[in-house]
């Protein structure tokens, strides 16, 4: 089953010295990990919507929260448990959050 | 007994783990449910005319199975997928192995902490002890409509995002055990918070949260805080006639009429207290068990080792140390 795994930080909190790094996990979710990138910060995005025949353009995200996506990884895992295990090691999952989401097909 | 009853009997007894085992089996749990009401509902039909089955356990189940697997080969799944499901109930012996592996499967994927904690336990009440959408609504104050819409979202997410059919392995089961009693432990509350008869559903809940866990302590002898839970639970409830007086309004603790109490529970709940003590792994709910057991076994309000529930009180961390109920 693939899961998209979102990375979401609020970039306000600086990660703790000392924690695992991104290289760390990314050598330990080797042969799970399928695809992922970080995302250029919030400031760069457009947010687009279409109403009736008119394309609405916002400069920035569609939500304004603290806590922001700042990159993806998607993964291939046995079950929402192991999604969860690779989630939480995840270096982001110590200050921000994952969240994890299921693709809708196997 | 009739036969009446003794379906009635093996449906509070047994249903839980035939559905277990249908789930195992199809992976589907709507199709589980329906097919072991089927397999109840052929008993009541056949048996008064032919005879209980002499395991009438494995004669339920095979029943439901054959009904799956009728169900299966005329929906429309597509081929590859029935193959399979077939293949594994068609190879599934009467009387499957493990048969309280499949329970206790049940109720730790019911309890999984990716569910809200109000899914986990509906689900649980559902889909282990049987109680209808209804009943549960009932019990939790909520319309039918809402607690219906709860559990079909659950049972979504379980399929959806994959939550696994299993007992967790040992890195997770600590961790994992303490969610599952914690379910039981709200559900018990939730029963034993409500008053008087007005309220017979809800107190029905005490009921199912003892029967459960009676089920997990029989399927996890080893683990002191399950056993500890099913004390407190006893405990607790040994006091449920002498609780309320006639206008329907709580007694306190050092008014009520202490011969109404439940002896032969009070005497139940502090053996399994004093067994699971005896392993010399405490938690926090074998510290509240102990706490009501001084209570219970008090034959005076004034007889009762204040001394020793102080030093109780100070026992468990704070971060778990649940709230107390009178």
């Amino acid at each position: 089953m693939k899961y998209m795994l979102l990375i979401c930080v609020d970039d306000t909190i600086e990660p703790t010295a000392g924690d695992p790094t991104i290289e760390q996990w990314l050598a330990e979710v080797e042969g799970r990990r399928l695809d992922g990138s970080q995302l250029r910060s919030v400031q760069d995005a457009t947010t687009v919507r279409t109403r009736g025949d008119e394309v609405l353009l916002t400069d920035g995200p569609f939500a304004e929260t603290k806590e922001q996506i700042v990159g993806y990884d998607v993964v291939d895992c046995a079950d929402l448990d192991e999604a969860i295990r690779i989630a939480s090691r995840h270096p982001c999952a110590r200050y921000g959050s994952v969240e994890v989401r299921p693709f809708y097909t196997g | 007994m009739t036969v009446d009853a003794e379906v009635s009997e093996l449906f509070r007894a047994e249903r839980g783990r035939i559905v277990a085992t249908l789930i195992r089996l199809t992976g589907d749990w709507d199709l589980a449910e329906e097919c072991v009401q089927d397999a109840f509902a052929r008993a009541l039909e056949c048996w008064p005319r032919e005879g209980v089955p002499r395991r009438p356990g494995a004669w339920l189940t095979t029943t439901a199975r054959n009904r799956a697997l009728d169900r299966l080969r005329r929906s429309s799944v597509e081929a590859a997928k029935l193959r399979e499901v077939v293949a594994v109930l068609d190879e599934s012996p009467d009387e499957a192995d493990g048969i309280g592996d499949d329970l206790l499967r049940l109720i730790f994927t019911c309890c999984h902490p990716a569910l809200v904690l109000e899914a986990r336990v509906a689900l649980t009440l559902r889909t282990v002890t049987g109680l209808t959408t209804a009943e549960i609504a009932r019990a939790f104050l909520v319309p039918e409509a809402t607690m219906a819409k709860r559990l079909v979202r659950a049972r979504q997410k379980i399929r959806n995002a994959r939550i696994p059919y299993r007992v967790p392995p040992a890195h997770l089961l600590p961790e994992r055990t303490g969610g599952v009693l914690a379910v039981l432990y709200l559900l018990f509350n939730e029963g034993y918070a409500a008053s008087g008869g007005a309220e017979l559903v809800r107190r029905n809940l005490c009921v199912e949260a003892i029967r459960l866990a009676r089920t997990l302590v029989a399927l996890m002898p080893d683990e002191p805080e399950a056993v500890g839970l099913l004390a407190l639970t006893l405990l607790q409830d040994s006091r449920r006639d002498a609780r309320f007086d006639d206008a329907g309004d709580l007694v306190p603790l050092d008014e009520q009429d202490r011969s109404r109490w439940d002896g032969g529970q009070v005497e139940e709940g502090v053996a399994l207290l004093d067994s699971a003590l005896r392993r010399g792994r405490p938690g926090p709910y074998q510290v509240q068990a102990a706490i009501a057991a001084c209570h219970a076994t008090a034959e005076r309000a004034e007889d009762t080792d204040w001394p020793q529930i102080a030093l109780l009180y100070g026992e468990p961390p704070s971060s778990s140390r649940p709230r107390s109920s009178g």
